[in-house]
């Protein structure tokens, strides 16, 4: 069964209580990611960018009502499909977009790819490409947080076939029963690969695995970016409190297959269709035209610019060098001379 | 000097790196309240509190991944596996996120951990409580893989891992932790990576660690005695990094060399120094090199098929007089 027929029901229009600011922060950043995802799937089909390439596209308002409810100091970690976090965390385009090419000058050094972006500065704590890894990651992240008694929390993203894996359960019930800083996302775009949901449990209702762990535990339809942003602030709100962990099951889609090669046959265009008409940045681009927060030729200007940056980020990653070869023994240890065994 | 158990001197190396930096703590199962599921952990709850001595359910995968997740994020963990055997569940954690994080992460984010806890067989524990991973996980990059073999080599090298920027596997033994034997009052830490020559010796040299460096030394023993061969004994303290040069130092000195070791032989340690002894002192060899370990089979319940499969002195002297020819 698809989710287009739940889908229709849960989409109601609510009255927003966000200012022109917001909105307009959210179609930039969005947009951006939108680009920057499209550019990035086009230079995969030029074998500019090698390797595993999983987009974005369609999921944009899970990582932008993320951010506009959190602050900077928040620690962030996600799976594989990470290239749009870190452009809105404050990472340069140019620097993931590098890192896409292999390029020394990417956001890990060309070490990492497209699976493993990091930017610490920005407090991206990465890019894992074990289904389900990052999870117990995340705790973690949130332990020191409470260890170290700061008000920050951790964000930690995963998919839906993620939730099959044991290390999602350790890592909730770890987390609920010491009530650490963290917020599990879970971003259901409907499929793991080729596997929808619907063929993974009995249990198609994500967010209610957090009920075996006594977790508060919400569904919100992430094609709207406000919702996204209340229930994170929500959670946001019981993290800093003490109160513990939230699990958030952001209903969602991805317009593309599951990687570059992936021509996604095991769903219907009728499906794919269904949910473009709930596109979250037209959504928000509605609004705005709407509340008379910008006009068309505003956001025109704005999609030029964005498109802009993206051209100069390729251009960055284009006119930069690969790694050097004696790269291939830096930062495997922290230890400065580590004694490498070399025949 | 003062005698002390191997359980007390790992104890002391814990208590004293968290007295010295709040940003270590200790977690894994039975730490804190029950003290240890060998004792090796006494105390230390009623002294650091539950936020620094922490007990978890019975959940590997969990707790070590959300060590490396505290270790991203500034803390120093020390993560006991109540055994390796149990590491098993986890080590999609320690060679997906430990080892791998720093390269990664292109420098980013280093990985300054222990996972901890005992390695080996134990007495009559059965197939799946009897097992030696330390050649597995020196196989991964990324890690540093201890051994110690004594109270003070367990003292000096786990304060060493601990303060170590690097995730480190520091392997014991449930028969080790009674063993006594003297650690001096005043700090000393052990570099990781540095071999220990615990006897000289002409003849024949013996390659071991953990607690089947025993084995070595008895061989030894008992060749001087009763062959007056004199064996060298190095204890290699960690398997990753290797000491290969005390091992091709002593070669060129004793021209044979006998690697005993607890794990299975395929991809050993034995085997990996057998390598590179023939690559690095093939004209100083007057014999083959001699493994060995334990016998190519899970081990089983029965004393007598225990005793039959582990490395043990007997086998041990006859490879040394295979490799002297006597
Ligand atoms: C442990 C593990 N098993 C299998 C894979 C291969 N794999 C990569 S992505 C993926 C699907 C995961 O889907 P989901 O968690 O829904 O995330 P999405 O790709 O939809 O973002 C699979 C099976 C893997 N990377 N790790
Ligand atoms: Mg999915």
């Amino acid at each position: 069964m698809s989710q287009v027929k739940e889908k229709k029901t849960r989409t109601t229009q609510k009255k927003s209580s966000f200012d022109k600011e917001t909105y307009m922060r959210w179609f930039e950043e969005m947009t951006l990611m939108r680009k920057f995802e499209e550019k990035a799937g086009q230079l995969y089909g030029q074998q500019k960018i090698r390797g595993f390439c999983h987009l974005y596209i369609g999921q944009e308002a899970c990582a932008a009502g993320a951010v506009s409810a959190l602050k900077k100091g928040d620690k962030w970690i996600t799976a594989y499909r990470d290239h749009a976090q870190p452009l809105i965390l404050g990472t340069s385009p140019g620097a993931v977009m590098a890192e896409l090419f292999g390029k020394a000058t990417g956001c890990s050094k060309g070490k990492g790819g497209s699976m493993h972006m990091f930017d610490k500065e920005n407090h991206f704590f990465g890019g894992h490409g074990i289904v389900g890894g990052q999870i117990p990651l995340g705790a973690g992240i949130a332990f020191a947080e409470q260890y170290n008694g700061t008000d920050n929390l951790c964000i930690c993203f995963m998919g839906d076939g993620a939730v099959r894996q044991g290390a999602f359960h350790e890592a909730l019930n770890l987390a609920m029963f010491w009530k650490l800083p963290v917020i599990f996302v879970i971003e259901n775009n409907g499929y793991a690969m080729g596997t929808s949901v619907q063929r993974t449990s009995n249990v198609t209702d994500l967010y209610k695995l957090g009920s075996a762990y006594e977790m508060p535990s919400e569904g919100v339809d992430a094609m709207r970016v406000e919702d996204v942003h209340e229930a994170v602030a929500k959670a946001a709100q019981r993290a800093r409190s003490g109160e513990g962990p939230t699990l958030l099951e952001f209903k969602t889609y991805r317009y593309k297959g599951h990687s570059m090669s992936d021509p996604a046959k095991y769903r219907t265009r009728e499906e794919v269709a269904e949910y473009k008409k709930q596109d979250p940045i037209e959504q928000v681009k509605d609004t705005i035209l709407k509340k008379k927060y910008a006009t068309e030729e505003d956001l025109e200007a704005i999609i030029d610019k964005v498109k802009e940056q993206v051209e100069e980020a390729v251009k960055f990653a284009e006119d930069s060098p690969f790694p050097d070869p004696k790269e291939i023994f830096t930062e495997v240890y922290a230890e400065p001379d580590y004694p490498f065994i070399m025949d | 000097m003062r005698v002390i158990q191997f359980r007390e001197a790992l104890r002391e190396a814990m208590n004293e790196e968290m007295r010295r930096d709040e940003s270590v703590f200790l977690m894994g199962e039975e730490v804190a309240d029950y003290n240890g599921a060998y004792k090796v952990s006494q105390g230390m709850l009623d002294e650091f509190g539950a936020k620094r001595v922490v007990d978890t359910p019975i959940t590997e995968l969990g707790f070590a991944g959300l060590g490396v997740g505290a270790a991203m994020n500034g803390l120093r963990p020390i993560i006991e596996f109540m055994t390796f055997n149990f590491s098993l569940v986890a080590i999609d954690q320690v060679i997906n996120s430990a080892a791998k994080m720093y390269s990664m992460s292109g420098g980013q984010f280093n990985i300054p951990m222990v996972f901890r806890g005992p390695t080996g067989n134990a007495g009559q524990l059965g197939a799946q409580h009897s097992q030696n991973f330390e050649n597995w996980y020196a196989n991964c990059p990324g890690l540093k893989v201890v051994v110690p073999a004594n109270p003070y080599d367990a003292k000096g090298l786990l304060k060493t891992a601990i303060r170590d920027n690097d995730p480190v596997i520091f392997m014991e033994s449930e028969l080790m932790y009674g063993d006594k034997g003297e650690v001096p009052e005043q700090e000393y830490l052990l570099p990781i990576g540095k071999a220990e020559i615990v006897r000289e010796g002409q003849d024949v040299t013996f390659v071991s660690f953990g607690k089947i460096l025993k084995v070595a030394n008895e061989a030894a023993d008992i060749l001087q005695k009763e062959h007056n061969v004199s064996a060298e004994v190095i204890n290699l303290r960690s398997v990753r990094p290797i000491d290969y040069q005390a091992i091709v130092d002593s070669v060129k000195k004793t021209n044979r060399i006998v690697v005993i070791e607890e794990a299975w032989p395929l991809s050993s340690i034995a085997t990996e120094i057998s390598y590179h002894v023939q690559k690095h002192a093939f004209d100083y060899l007057d014999a083959p090199v001699q493994r060995i370990n334990s016998m190519d089979v899970p081990l089983s319940y029965a004393p007598t098929l225990v005793d039959g499969a582990l490395p043990n002195v007997e086998r041990t002297i006859q490879a040394a007089k295979a490799v002297l020819y006597m």
